[in-house]
């Protein structure tokens, strides 16, 4: 469970958390909206030990991140697979060299198992022909699926979306929607996203929460949310949003 | 008070630089034992370094030991000592002008290319996705260059210290009238003539070499993982990392002479 509690954060001179506070249950896929700005990857980046917050409170499984020394980072992070924006790609290493990357690096696994691995990962996001392409040579769709095939090779506990279909045209924006909830109802796994996307939201969630001034404004069920009056609701999820 | 506040500002930014790539240089060194691990990107990275750098190096190098042993035998001559050019032009390519000229071309070529290729990856997320993987940059990225340039810099040196001493051959003979096998006498006499292998000078401009590659390749390192803000601060990067590569290779080398030659005897 991830749970984070009166959390504010201040960069460059600006409060971007503000008392956030938002919990997600196991095996819960939660999207998180709201207009640029707000604090939306920030608060990704507090989950897996990126950044520590000013004040508050950021738990996972009841594990208190911000304390934790690098060895408790380390393990944390092999529980939890992270998709950035545009896939964040290593340029120099083919896909499947990309997704190998944190197996090599942490695994005792041998290198037939590795390639085993990588090609189940890169199969289930649809990405095994491209194994040998460099990223610089593929499209930003396929950035992003080998980055959640990379996201994934570890068997995470929780993903972590930062903004997953962001610059994309709306049908392989479909498609990465259509691969989150396979990756959730296969794995099992706890989800958070970060979206613009009404499609992402509604497709994707289970739950939703609008960021508004670092700290969630609204928040409910897809049903309740898609129907909420509240005006951040209506303009991130209503029938104009997206 | 606005003028100190603003010089106390500038000064904890510059102390607060400095310990920075002071902490990256002992965290890349704590990774020392898993070096074997990155040997093939360790050979890459060292082979790109010499052979991106090496015909520019090798070009300087020439003329930098024609321009010394033109202005040192223009004085000789008028002393009719001519026959010393070749130990002089040895002795200042091994000590000075050969780790120096090396350490500004790398930091030029190879120091830029690091902290361009680094500050990429901190502004499109590529640091943070290793960090997310648990996977150090430090030990993923800053290690194998600084022990490559480490490897380089000195190898790059020895080729400059040759190709100098050659450049100042030519000038010795056709400009000066000094014979070249005379020239050659004089420069081996000078470069074996030591109770050790080789003279002081050569072993002080190799650790001079050393010094530098580590230290233009950990500012370069520094200067990449501390970008932000897109393609100006990639850019930003690359300027920091030559300029302060350049002051810290005369500042060291500076530091490196005095400890051998004044305080050390």
């Amino acid at each position: 469970m991830i749970e984070l509690q009166d959390v504010h954060k201040r960069l460059g001179g600006r409060q971007i958390l503000d008392g956030l506070t938002l919990s997600v249950p196991q095996g819960m896929t939660f999207v998180l909206m709201g207009p640029s700005g707000t604090g939306k990857s920030v608060t990704l980046k507090h989950i897996i030990g990126i950044l520590r917050p000013d004040s508050g409170s950021v738990q996972v499984d009841g594990q208190e991140v911000p304390r934790m020394d690098r060895a408790q980072l380390m393990a944390l992070r092999k529980r939890m697979g992270y998709l950035f924006q545009n896939g964040a790609l290593i340029n120099w290493l083919s896909v499947a060299a990309n997704v190998a990357l944190p197996l090599q690096e942490h695994s005792k696994l041998g290198k037939g198992e590795v390639d085993d691995r990588v090609h189940e990962v890169l199969r289930l996001v649809g990405m095994d022909h491209a194994a040998k392409q460099m990223p610089p040579d593929i499209s930003g769709g396929m950035k992003l699926r080998a980055g959640l095939a990379r996201a994934l090779v570890t068997n995470p506990e929780y993903v972590l979306y930062d903004e997953p279909n962001a610059g994309l045209d709306p049908i392989i924006s479909q498609q990465i929607h259509e691969l989150i909830v396979e990756v959730r109802d296969r794995l099992g796994v706890t989800s958070l996203i970060v979206t613009h996307s009404r499609a992402c939201a509604v497709h994707c969630g289970d739950r939703i929460g609008v960021l508004e001034h670092g700290r969630i404004a609204v928040q409910g069920t897809v049903a309740e949310m898609t129907h909420s009056d509240h005006p951040l609701a209506r303009a991130f999820l209503g029938g104009g949003a997206d | 008070m606005n003028l100190l506040a603003t010089i106390g500002a500038s000064l904890s930014a510059r102390v607060d630089r400095a310990g920075y790539v002071l902490n990256l240089l002992v965290r890349a060194v704590g990774y020392l034992p898993r070096l074997g691990r990155r040997w093939r990107f360790l050979l890459d990275t060292a082979f790109n370094a010499g052979v991106r750098s090496l015909p520019v190096t090798m070009v300087v190098a020439a003329f930098a030991g024609a321009i010394l042993a033109m202005q040192t035998g223009i004085e000789l001559r008028r002393f009719g000592d001519t026959a010393v050019l070749g130990t002089i032009t040895a002795l200042s390519m091994c000590r000075e002008m050969g780790p120096f000229i090396t350490a500004v071309i790398l930091a030029a070529t190879v120091g830029s290319s690091i902290a361009a290729e680094l500050g990429t990856m901190q502004v499109s997320d590529e640091i943070a996705a290793l960090e997310v993987m648990s996977v150090d940059p430090v030990d993923y990225l800053v290690l194998p260059r600084v022990v490559a340039m480490a490897i380089m810099c000195p190898t790059l040196t020895v080729l400059s210290n040759l190709v100098g001493i050659y450049g100042g051959s030519v000038i010795a003979e056709h400009n000066l009238g000094v014979s070249s096998s005379l020239y050659w006498l004089s420069a081996r006499e000078a470069l074996t003539s030591s109770a050790t292998l080789l003279p002081k000078e050569v072993y002080v401009g190799l650790l001079k070499a050393v010094v530098f590659g580590i230290a233009i390749a950990t500012v370069s390192c520094a200067a990449g993982l501390r970008a932000s803000g897109g393609a100006l601060g990639v850019g930003l990067a690359v300027q920091a990392a030559v300029r302060n590569s350049v002051i810290l290779i005369i500042v060291l080398g500076f530091i490196v002479t005095w400890f051998f030659y004044f305080l050390a005897g």
